[in-house]
């Protein structure tokens, strides 16, 4: 026993052993079991072996590529808005601008929307944005000399409804993680530019952004998955999978629908295929365009 | 080394074993009894007044079979959300309560395939048989074999706002065909510049029914889905047309039954509204202000109507397969939902047309003056209901193990194409049409 313990060959995959597990069962057999439920039709107690129909289904169908569309108009919107927006949010809080004190609140509140549940939230983002005209938004529209809005059967004005849940969501942690990013970069680099004469904002342009670059491409990476799996959000924005015309549908709420809410599961395997197969095109591509998976310069 | 190899490998095959054997436990497990040699029942509905409904039910059981009481354990679940977590439940044929409460336009989904994941209750049902709406058993079964139990008929009524209709100059009761109804409600809107009718978008009722009236279905005879058969395109181009003149309109929350909705009936903005007699329910629970003001009528007919109405909406209540106390469960449930005395309670306690005809002939129960639903109306719900008596109608298409699809897209795009953003029935239809064909594999 203790020969096997102690056993520099031995030793390192020991230590792995409970990622390759937890990998192992929660990720890579329920993926395959999807590749195989996907070539099936599945029923109670019979799965019937039946090719690529389910895809061939899949490509034709007209609510799936809506519901795409969707998820990465949903994706790109959200990295538009969470992006820049934080990223000017940790610049001020890292500057020498305002008190300290006002800074530590403003940075605890802006995370508290992070740790509340999306249900919760969902249901007052459905009251804020109800299509009656003493709702909050339609009060404020009336304010502005517009309105009322029937907010939530409107494409667009739903749309504005997601990215509000998003953003007020979102802002705090992507703040963070630029401001850790920012907090590593050293002064040195700042002083020597200000004593050759750079601005604020050249000083922003050029240390700082070059710097926290792996932070961005980080954050972007999870954003681009996070935007593509949203479901919860729209599911409880509408109360349930089911919004006007579907604007509101995700690849995963289609997911949903055709697997748990019509219980064909093959079909929704082979949505879920897919879904995989677009994220890892985009997030691969992406991360090979920036350079991640080259190998450190010396 | 070897020996402590062997002796690993033992431990690491023994844990797999119990791992695939607790995982394997779909077996049945023999009925358990209390200490006090009851049996607990567990039940799942959507519906808070259907919970104490169920209840009730229990007690009354109970004291008729002393020595074989149950102890019912009713779970309430959002509407949505029961319904998923069963259809993940049946699929794993792990955690499944006891009895089950599935809406009927879920139904279809738990009686797909070869072998239905739910008890056949066709011998439980025996003894009431003779007394219960045929086209509510029928709603709830599949190849001859019953899988569910209804709770009420869902005949369609119309719930006239009299007091408004005076106000204009309108009478309710020469309301008959879907031309009285159109042309009264134009009058109406012409009058007082308010709503009459409702066309929803989030619920499929209304066009069901005239599509039933008109002698269509959803469905060609092979079970292929048809949705833009003439009576299904005349149908909507019905109901579109009563939209344009002003007869009907849409509603906040888009349908009569939702939180939004429920307001702006109360304080008047619409005066007819056509929907299933359970929804008497909503009218006494969420209306007081209309208390005493509104009449319940027959619902309109097109002209030759091949049925005058049909059963909207519905729960149809399930024991699952797996079950260890199905025998019990069963037994339970026909006597919850089909017996005499349960179907007064059904009048009683929730305010729906109950399925045993039986009590609808029994003027102590319908016409009892203390019931909180005959002191609402105006009119009696039975004496309306005995008009239609004979012309309850089964659609099939409700039935149909792809009606869940079909209704999901009418709710989501079809309705709203039509009603809202203007499409002509036809083109909507066609749309549908395809998009379900593909959806369907058909």
């Amino acid at each position: 026993m203790k020969q096997l313990l102690y056993s520099k060959r031995l030793a390192p995959y020991l230590f792995i052993l409970p990622f390759l597990v937890t990998l192992a069962v929660f990720w890579i057999v329920p993926l395959g079991r999807s590749f195989v439920m996907s070539t099936q039709e599945v029923l109670y107690g019979q799965a019937t072996f039946i090719g690529l129909d389910n895809y061939e289904r899949l490509w034709r169908d007209r609510i799936f590529w809506q519901a795409l569309y969707n998820s990465l108009r949903y994706t790109v919107l959200t990295l538009v808005l969470l992006i820049p927006i934080p990223l000017v949010l940790a610049a001020l809080i890292n500057s020498n601008i305002g008190s300290t004190r006002i800074k530590t609140f403003f940075k605890a509140s802006m995370f508290v929307p992070a740790l509340t549940s999306v249900v919760v939230a969902g249901i007052v983002f459905r009251l804020i944005f109800a299509e009656s005209d003493v709702a909050i938004m339609n009060q404020v529209a009336d304010f502005l000399g517009f309105g009322p809005v029937r907010w939530l059967r409107g494409d667009a004005t739903g749309l504005v409804a997601l990215l509000a849940i998003a953003l007020w969501r979102w802002t705090g942690v992507n703040t963070m993680y630029f401001l850790a990013g920012m907090q590593a970069i050293p002064t040195e680099y700042y002083e020597a530019a200000s004593i050759d004469g750079a601005s604020k904002v050249r000083q922003f342009i050029h240390i700082t952004i070059p710097n926290i670059r792996p932070t961005i491409v980080y954050v972007v990476t999870i954003s681009v998955y996070g935007g593509l799996s949203m479901f919860l959000e729209s599911f409880m924005l509408y109360a349930g999978n089911n919004s006007p015309n579907n604007q509101g549908l995700t690849v995963v709420g289609y997911l949903y629908r055709k697997g748990i809410e019509e219980n064909d599961l093959g079909f929704a395997s082979a949505v879920g295929v897919v879904l995989l197969a677009v994220i890892m095109a985009i997030n691969i591509s992406y991360l090979v365009a920036s350079g991640t998976f080259k190998k450190e310069a010396a | 080394m070897t020996r402590l190899r062997t002796r690993v490998s033992t431990v690491v095959a023994a844990l797999a074993v119990t791992a695939l054997t607790a995982c394997g436990g779909s077996q049945q497990e023999a009925p358990a009894k209390n200490a006090d040699g009851s049996t607990t029942l567990d039940m799942w509905t959507f519906a808070d007044v259907h919970a104490t409904y169920y209840e009730e039910m229990a007690e009354r059981w109970n004291e008729a079979n002393p020595d074989n009481e149950i102890k019912l354990e009713v779970t309430v679940y959002p509407y949505d959300d029961m319904h998923n977590k069963l259809q993940l439940a049946v699929n794993s044929g792990e955690g499944l309560p006891d009895v089950v409460d599935i809406e009927v336009n879920k139904f279809a989904n738990f009686v797909k395939g070869e072998n239905p994941p739910l008890v056949d209750l066709t011998e439980a049902a025996a003894p009431y048989q003779d007394d219960v709406v045929q086209a509510r058993l029928d709603l709830y079964s599949k190849d001859g074999k019953v899988y569910g139990f209804p709770t009420h008929v869902g005949a369609f009524t119309t719930f006239y706002n009299t007091e408004a209709l005076e106000g204009a100059g309108i009478d309710y009761t020469t309301i008959k065909t879907w031309d009285d109804f159109k042309e009264a409600g134009v009058r109406y809107n012409e009058e007082t510049g308010k709503a009459f009718g409702v066309a929803s978008t989030s619920v499929m009722f209304l066009e069901p029914l005239i599509t039933a009236q008109l002698g269509g279905k959803f469905f060609d005879a092979d079970g292929n889905v048809q949705v833009n058969s003439p009576e299904v395109v005349e149908t909507l181009a019905l109901m579109k047309d009563m939209q344009d003149a002003g007869a009907i309109s849409t509603i906040p929350g888009g349908s009569p039954d939702s939180e939004e909705a429920y307001g702006a009936i109360n304080d008047g903005d619409y005066a007819a509204i056509v929907y299933p007699a359970w929804y008497t329910s909503r009218f006494v629970d969420y209306m007081p202000d209309l208390a005493g003001k509104v009449a319940i009528a027959p619902a309109p007919v097109t002209d030759d109507a091949v049925v005058q109405t049909i059963g909207g909406g519905g729960t149809g209540a399930s024991v699952p397969a797996v079950s260890p106390n199905k025998d019990l469960a069963a037994e339970w449930l026909a006597f919850a939902k089909l017996s005499p005395e349960a179907n007064v309670a059904v009048w009683q306690v929730l305010g729906f047309d109950p399925v045993n005809m039986a009590v609808w002939e029994d003027e102590d129960v319908t016409k009892d003056p203390e019931n909180k639903f005959n002191e609402y109306f105006q009119t009696n719900l039975f004496d309306v209901l005995g008009e239609v008596k004979d012309g309850i109608g089964h659609f099939e298409s409700f039935s149909d193990p792809n009606w869940p699809t079909v209704d999901d897209t009418f709710r989501t795009v079809t309705l709203n194409e039509i009603y809202e953003n203007g499409t002509s029935a036809q083109d909507a239809l066609d749309q549908t049409q395809a998009d379900l064909q593909n959806q369907l594999g058909q």
